[in-house]
């Protein structure tokens, strides 16, 4: 069982451009983490260093340590590194030339699952954790991206836990959808939070009010807060961090 | 705005609309005339003996193209071992870590090379395949053509997938996939139906190759001897018919044209029936 991530003093660059500013802080284990902060302030980047996926940019930086239970992630396989530690982006992003029970399948097919029956098990209960069986139990044989917006993104999450992650990242998981599909993601993460630890960046505070047991609040690159989520918006601690909940500025 | 000016604009939409509807027509004209031309003279000399007859004796009436029609089928065929490989191997090179002087390097060269004369390929092929060999072959003509192949099938597959999102890539890293796993079956699936048509493409260029066959191919008046003799080949034959005396060989020049292009169309829309049904990258 997972204990939790902690990062310690992490700096993260583009090139020349410095977009991380020695973040440390503590990642606890089962449950929800969100990232606030104006948009440009190094929260996708942050959660980006966590799978070690920053990396992957050309001309990106970073130093400083994430640790997973103890363990530098430098030090560890990426590819393992991402077995454990799986994500969601900001865009629904399906495979294009794979269908419904592929896309949630290539996780595990491309890491050596072969038997049939056991592909399917986990398809289906991928899907029915994802919240998306019922609509698309029928149609597995169809591509993934005929599916609406708010469907693609929790084919995107049954894709990403069907290789059985310990952490999940969800980088504005909601931004590109409408209400409805939003407010499914958002019971979708309250399930998902008895098996998994999540983060998630969101730029919408009340999404990070509704989800989060914890809230950090990141302003041009510096964890300007870090606290239980009811704490930081009731009793925010430090001026700018007020200032960005009360919505006068960001 | 005055009615007036509303007016003027309307008549200038409609002219430069009109405009821009001709020079669309005009390029399809010069094709459509071609294809005309070729349905009626060729029609007239294709018959069953053409398809299954070899070529008559001068003097003698009738024969047929056989041996040329699957001499060029085979030196495609065989051109396909060379370009293919090297050409889609490559382009998934340029696009994935092509991002550097070897990258820029292999690219320009590979322009280069496109822009190379045919013939030139043709006397390259002479010297390192049939000079070595001492005699004429499929395979000094196969090698020719695929390396004819070889820039267009690099810069298609290379262009499309860089159109495959960087978002997809991603999603595969993050799924802890290896990357050479994510490029090849996650990635260049998602460019699949593009590099079909890129290497459709040339495939129809050196279907109709007749310069670099000339002297490493050569052509041959019986059925295929193996692959380290000459071969004859539709486009050599066409020519060798076309530049003769003979009224009856004209006939069949123009026949072979026609089933040249017959070839190539059909080959384009068998592979568009095998590739339907397959997701086109997303835009």
């Amino acid at each position: 069982m997972l204990k939790g991530i902690s990062v310690e003093k992490l700096l993260a660059w583009f090139g020349q451009k410095q977009v991380l500013n020695g973040i440390s802080m503590t990642i606890k284990a089962n449950i929800v983490t969100a990232i606030i902060g104006p948009s440009g302030c190094g929260k996708s980047t942050l959660i980006r260093c966590l799978n070690r996926l920053h990396e992957t940019v050309p001309g990106a930086r970073q130093s400083g340590r994430v640790l997973l239970d103890g363990q530098d992630i430098s030090q560890m396989d990426p590819v393992l590194v991402r077995r454990t530690i799986g994500m969601v982006f900001q865009k629904p992003n399906p495979f294009p030339s794979m269908s419904i029970y592929d896309n949630v399948a290539a996780g595990l097919r491309l890491n050596g699952v072969r038997k049939r029956h056991r592909l399917d098990e986990y398809v289906e209960k991928s899907l029915r954790m994802g919240a998306l069986w019922e609509e698309v139990a029928d149609r597995l044989d169809k591509p993934g991206i005929s599916l609406s917006g708010g469907q693609q993104q929790r084919l995107c999450i049954a894709r990403a836990i069907a290789i059985e992650p310990q952490v999940l990242l969800m980088d504005e998981p909601c931004s590109a959808l409408d209400p409805v599909s939003t407010g499914k993601i958002e019971e979708l993460i309250q399930e998902l939070k008895k098996a998994l630890t999540i983060v998630i960046v969101t730029h919408n505070m009340q999404q990070a009010a509704r989800v989060s047991d914890y809230t950090g609040f990141l302003l041009m690159g510096e964890l300007i807060e870090f606290d239980e989520t009811r704490k930081l918006f009731t009793n925010p601690r430090d001026k700018r961090t007020e200032d960005y909940i009360t919505g006068r500025f960001g | 705005m005055t009615f007036d000016r509303y007016l003027r604009r309307k008549a200038i939409n409609l002219l430069v609309s009109t405009l821009a509807f001709l020079c669309a027509a005009i390029t399809i004209v010069p094709l459509l005339m071609i294809l005309g031309h070729l349905l009626s003279q060729g029609a007239k000399a294709v018959n069953l003996d053409f398809f299954t007859q070899l070529p008559k004796p001068v003097g003698e009436v009738g024969g047929g193209m056989a041996n040329a029609i699957v001499g060029t089928l085979i030196l495609i065929g065989l051109a396909c071992l060379v370009g293919l490989p090297i050409g889609i191997i490559g382009g998934i090179y340029l696009a994935e870590f092509g991002n550097n002087r070897t990258g820029w390097l292999v690219r320009f060269m590979s322009d280069v090379l496109n822009g190379t004369p045919s013939i030139v390929i043709g006397i390259f092929a002479y010297t390192v395949v049939v000079l070595p060999m001492r005699r004429f072959s499929a395979l000094a003509g196969a090698f020719a053509l695929g390396i004819i192949m070889i820039p267009t099938v690099i810069r298609a597959t290379e262009e499309l997938i860089k159109l495959v999102p960087i978002s997809v890539r991603e999603a595969g890293l993050a799924l802890g996939i290896p990357l050479w796993k994510v490029i090849l079956r996650i990635v260049v699936p998602s460019a699949k139906a593009g590099i079909v048509t890129g290497v459709l493409l040339a495939l129809a260029r050196i279907a109709g190759e007749t310069a670099p066959l000339l002297f490493t191919a050569f052509g041959n008046r019986f059925w295929h001897q193996g692959l380290g003799q000459p071969i004859a080949s539709l486009p050599v034959q066409i020519f060798t018919y076309a530049i003769s005396p003979f009224e009856d060989w004209h006939r069949q020049a123009w026949a072979g044209a026609l089933v040249l292009i017959a070839m190539i169309l059909i080959l384009n829309i068998l592979t568009r029936i095998v590739t339907r049904g397959q997701y086109r990258p997303m835009k």
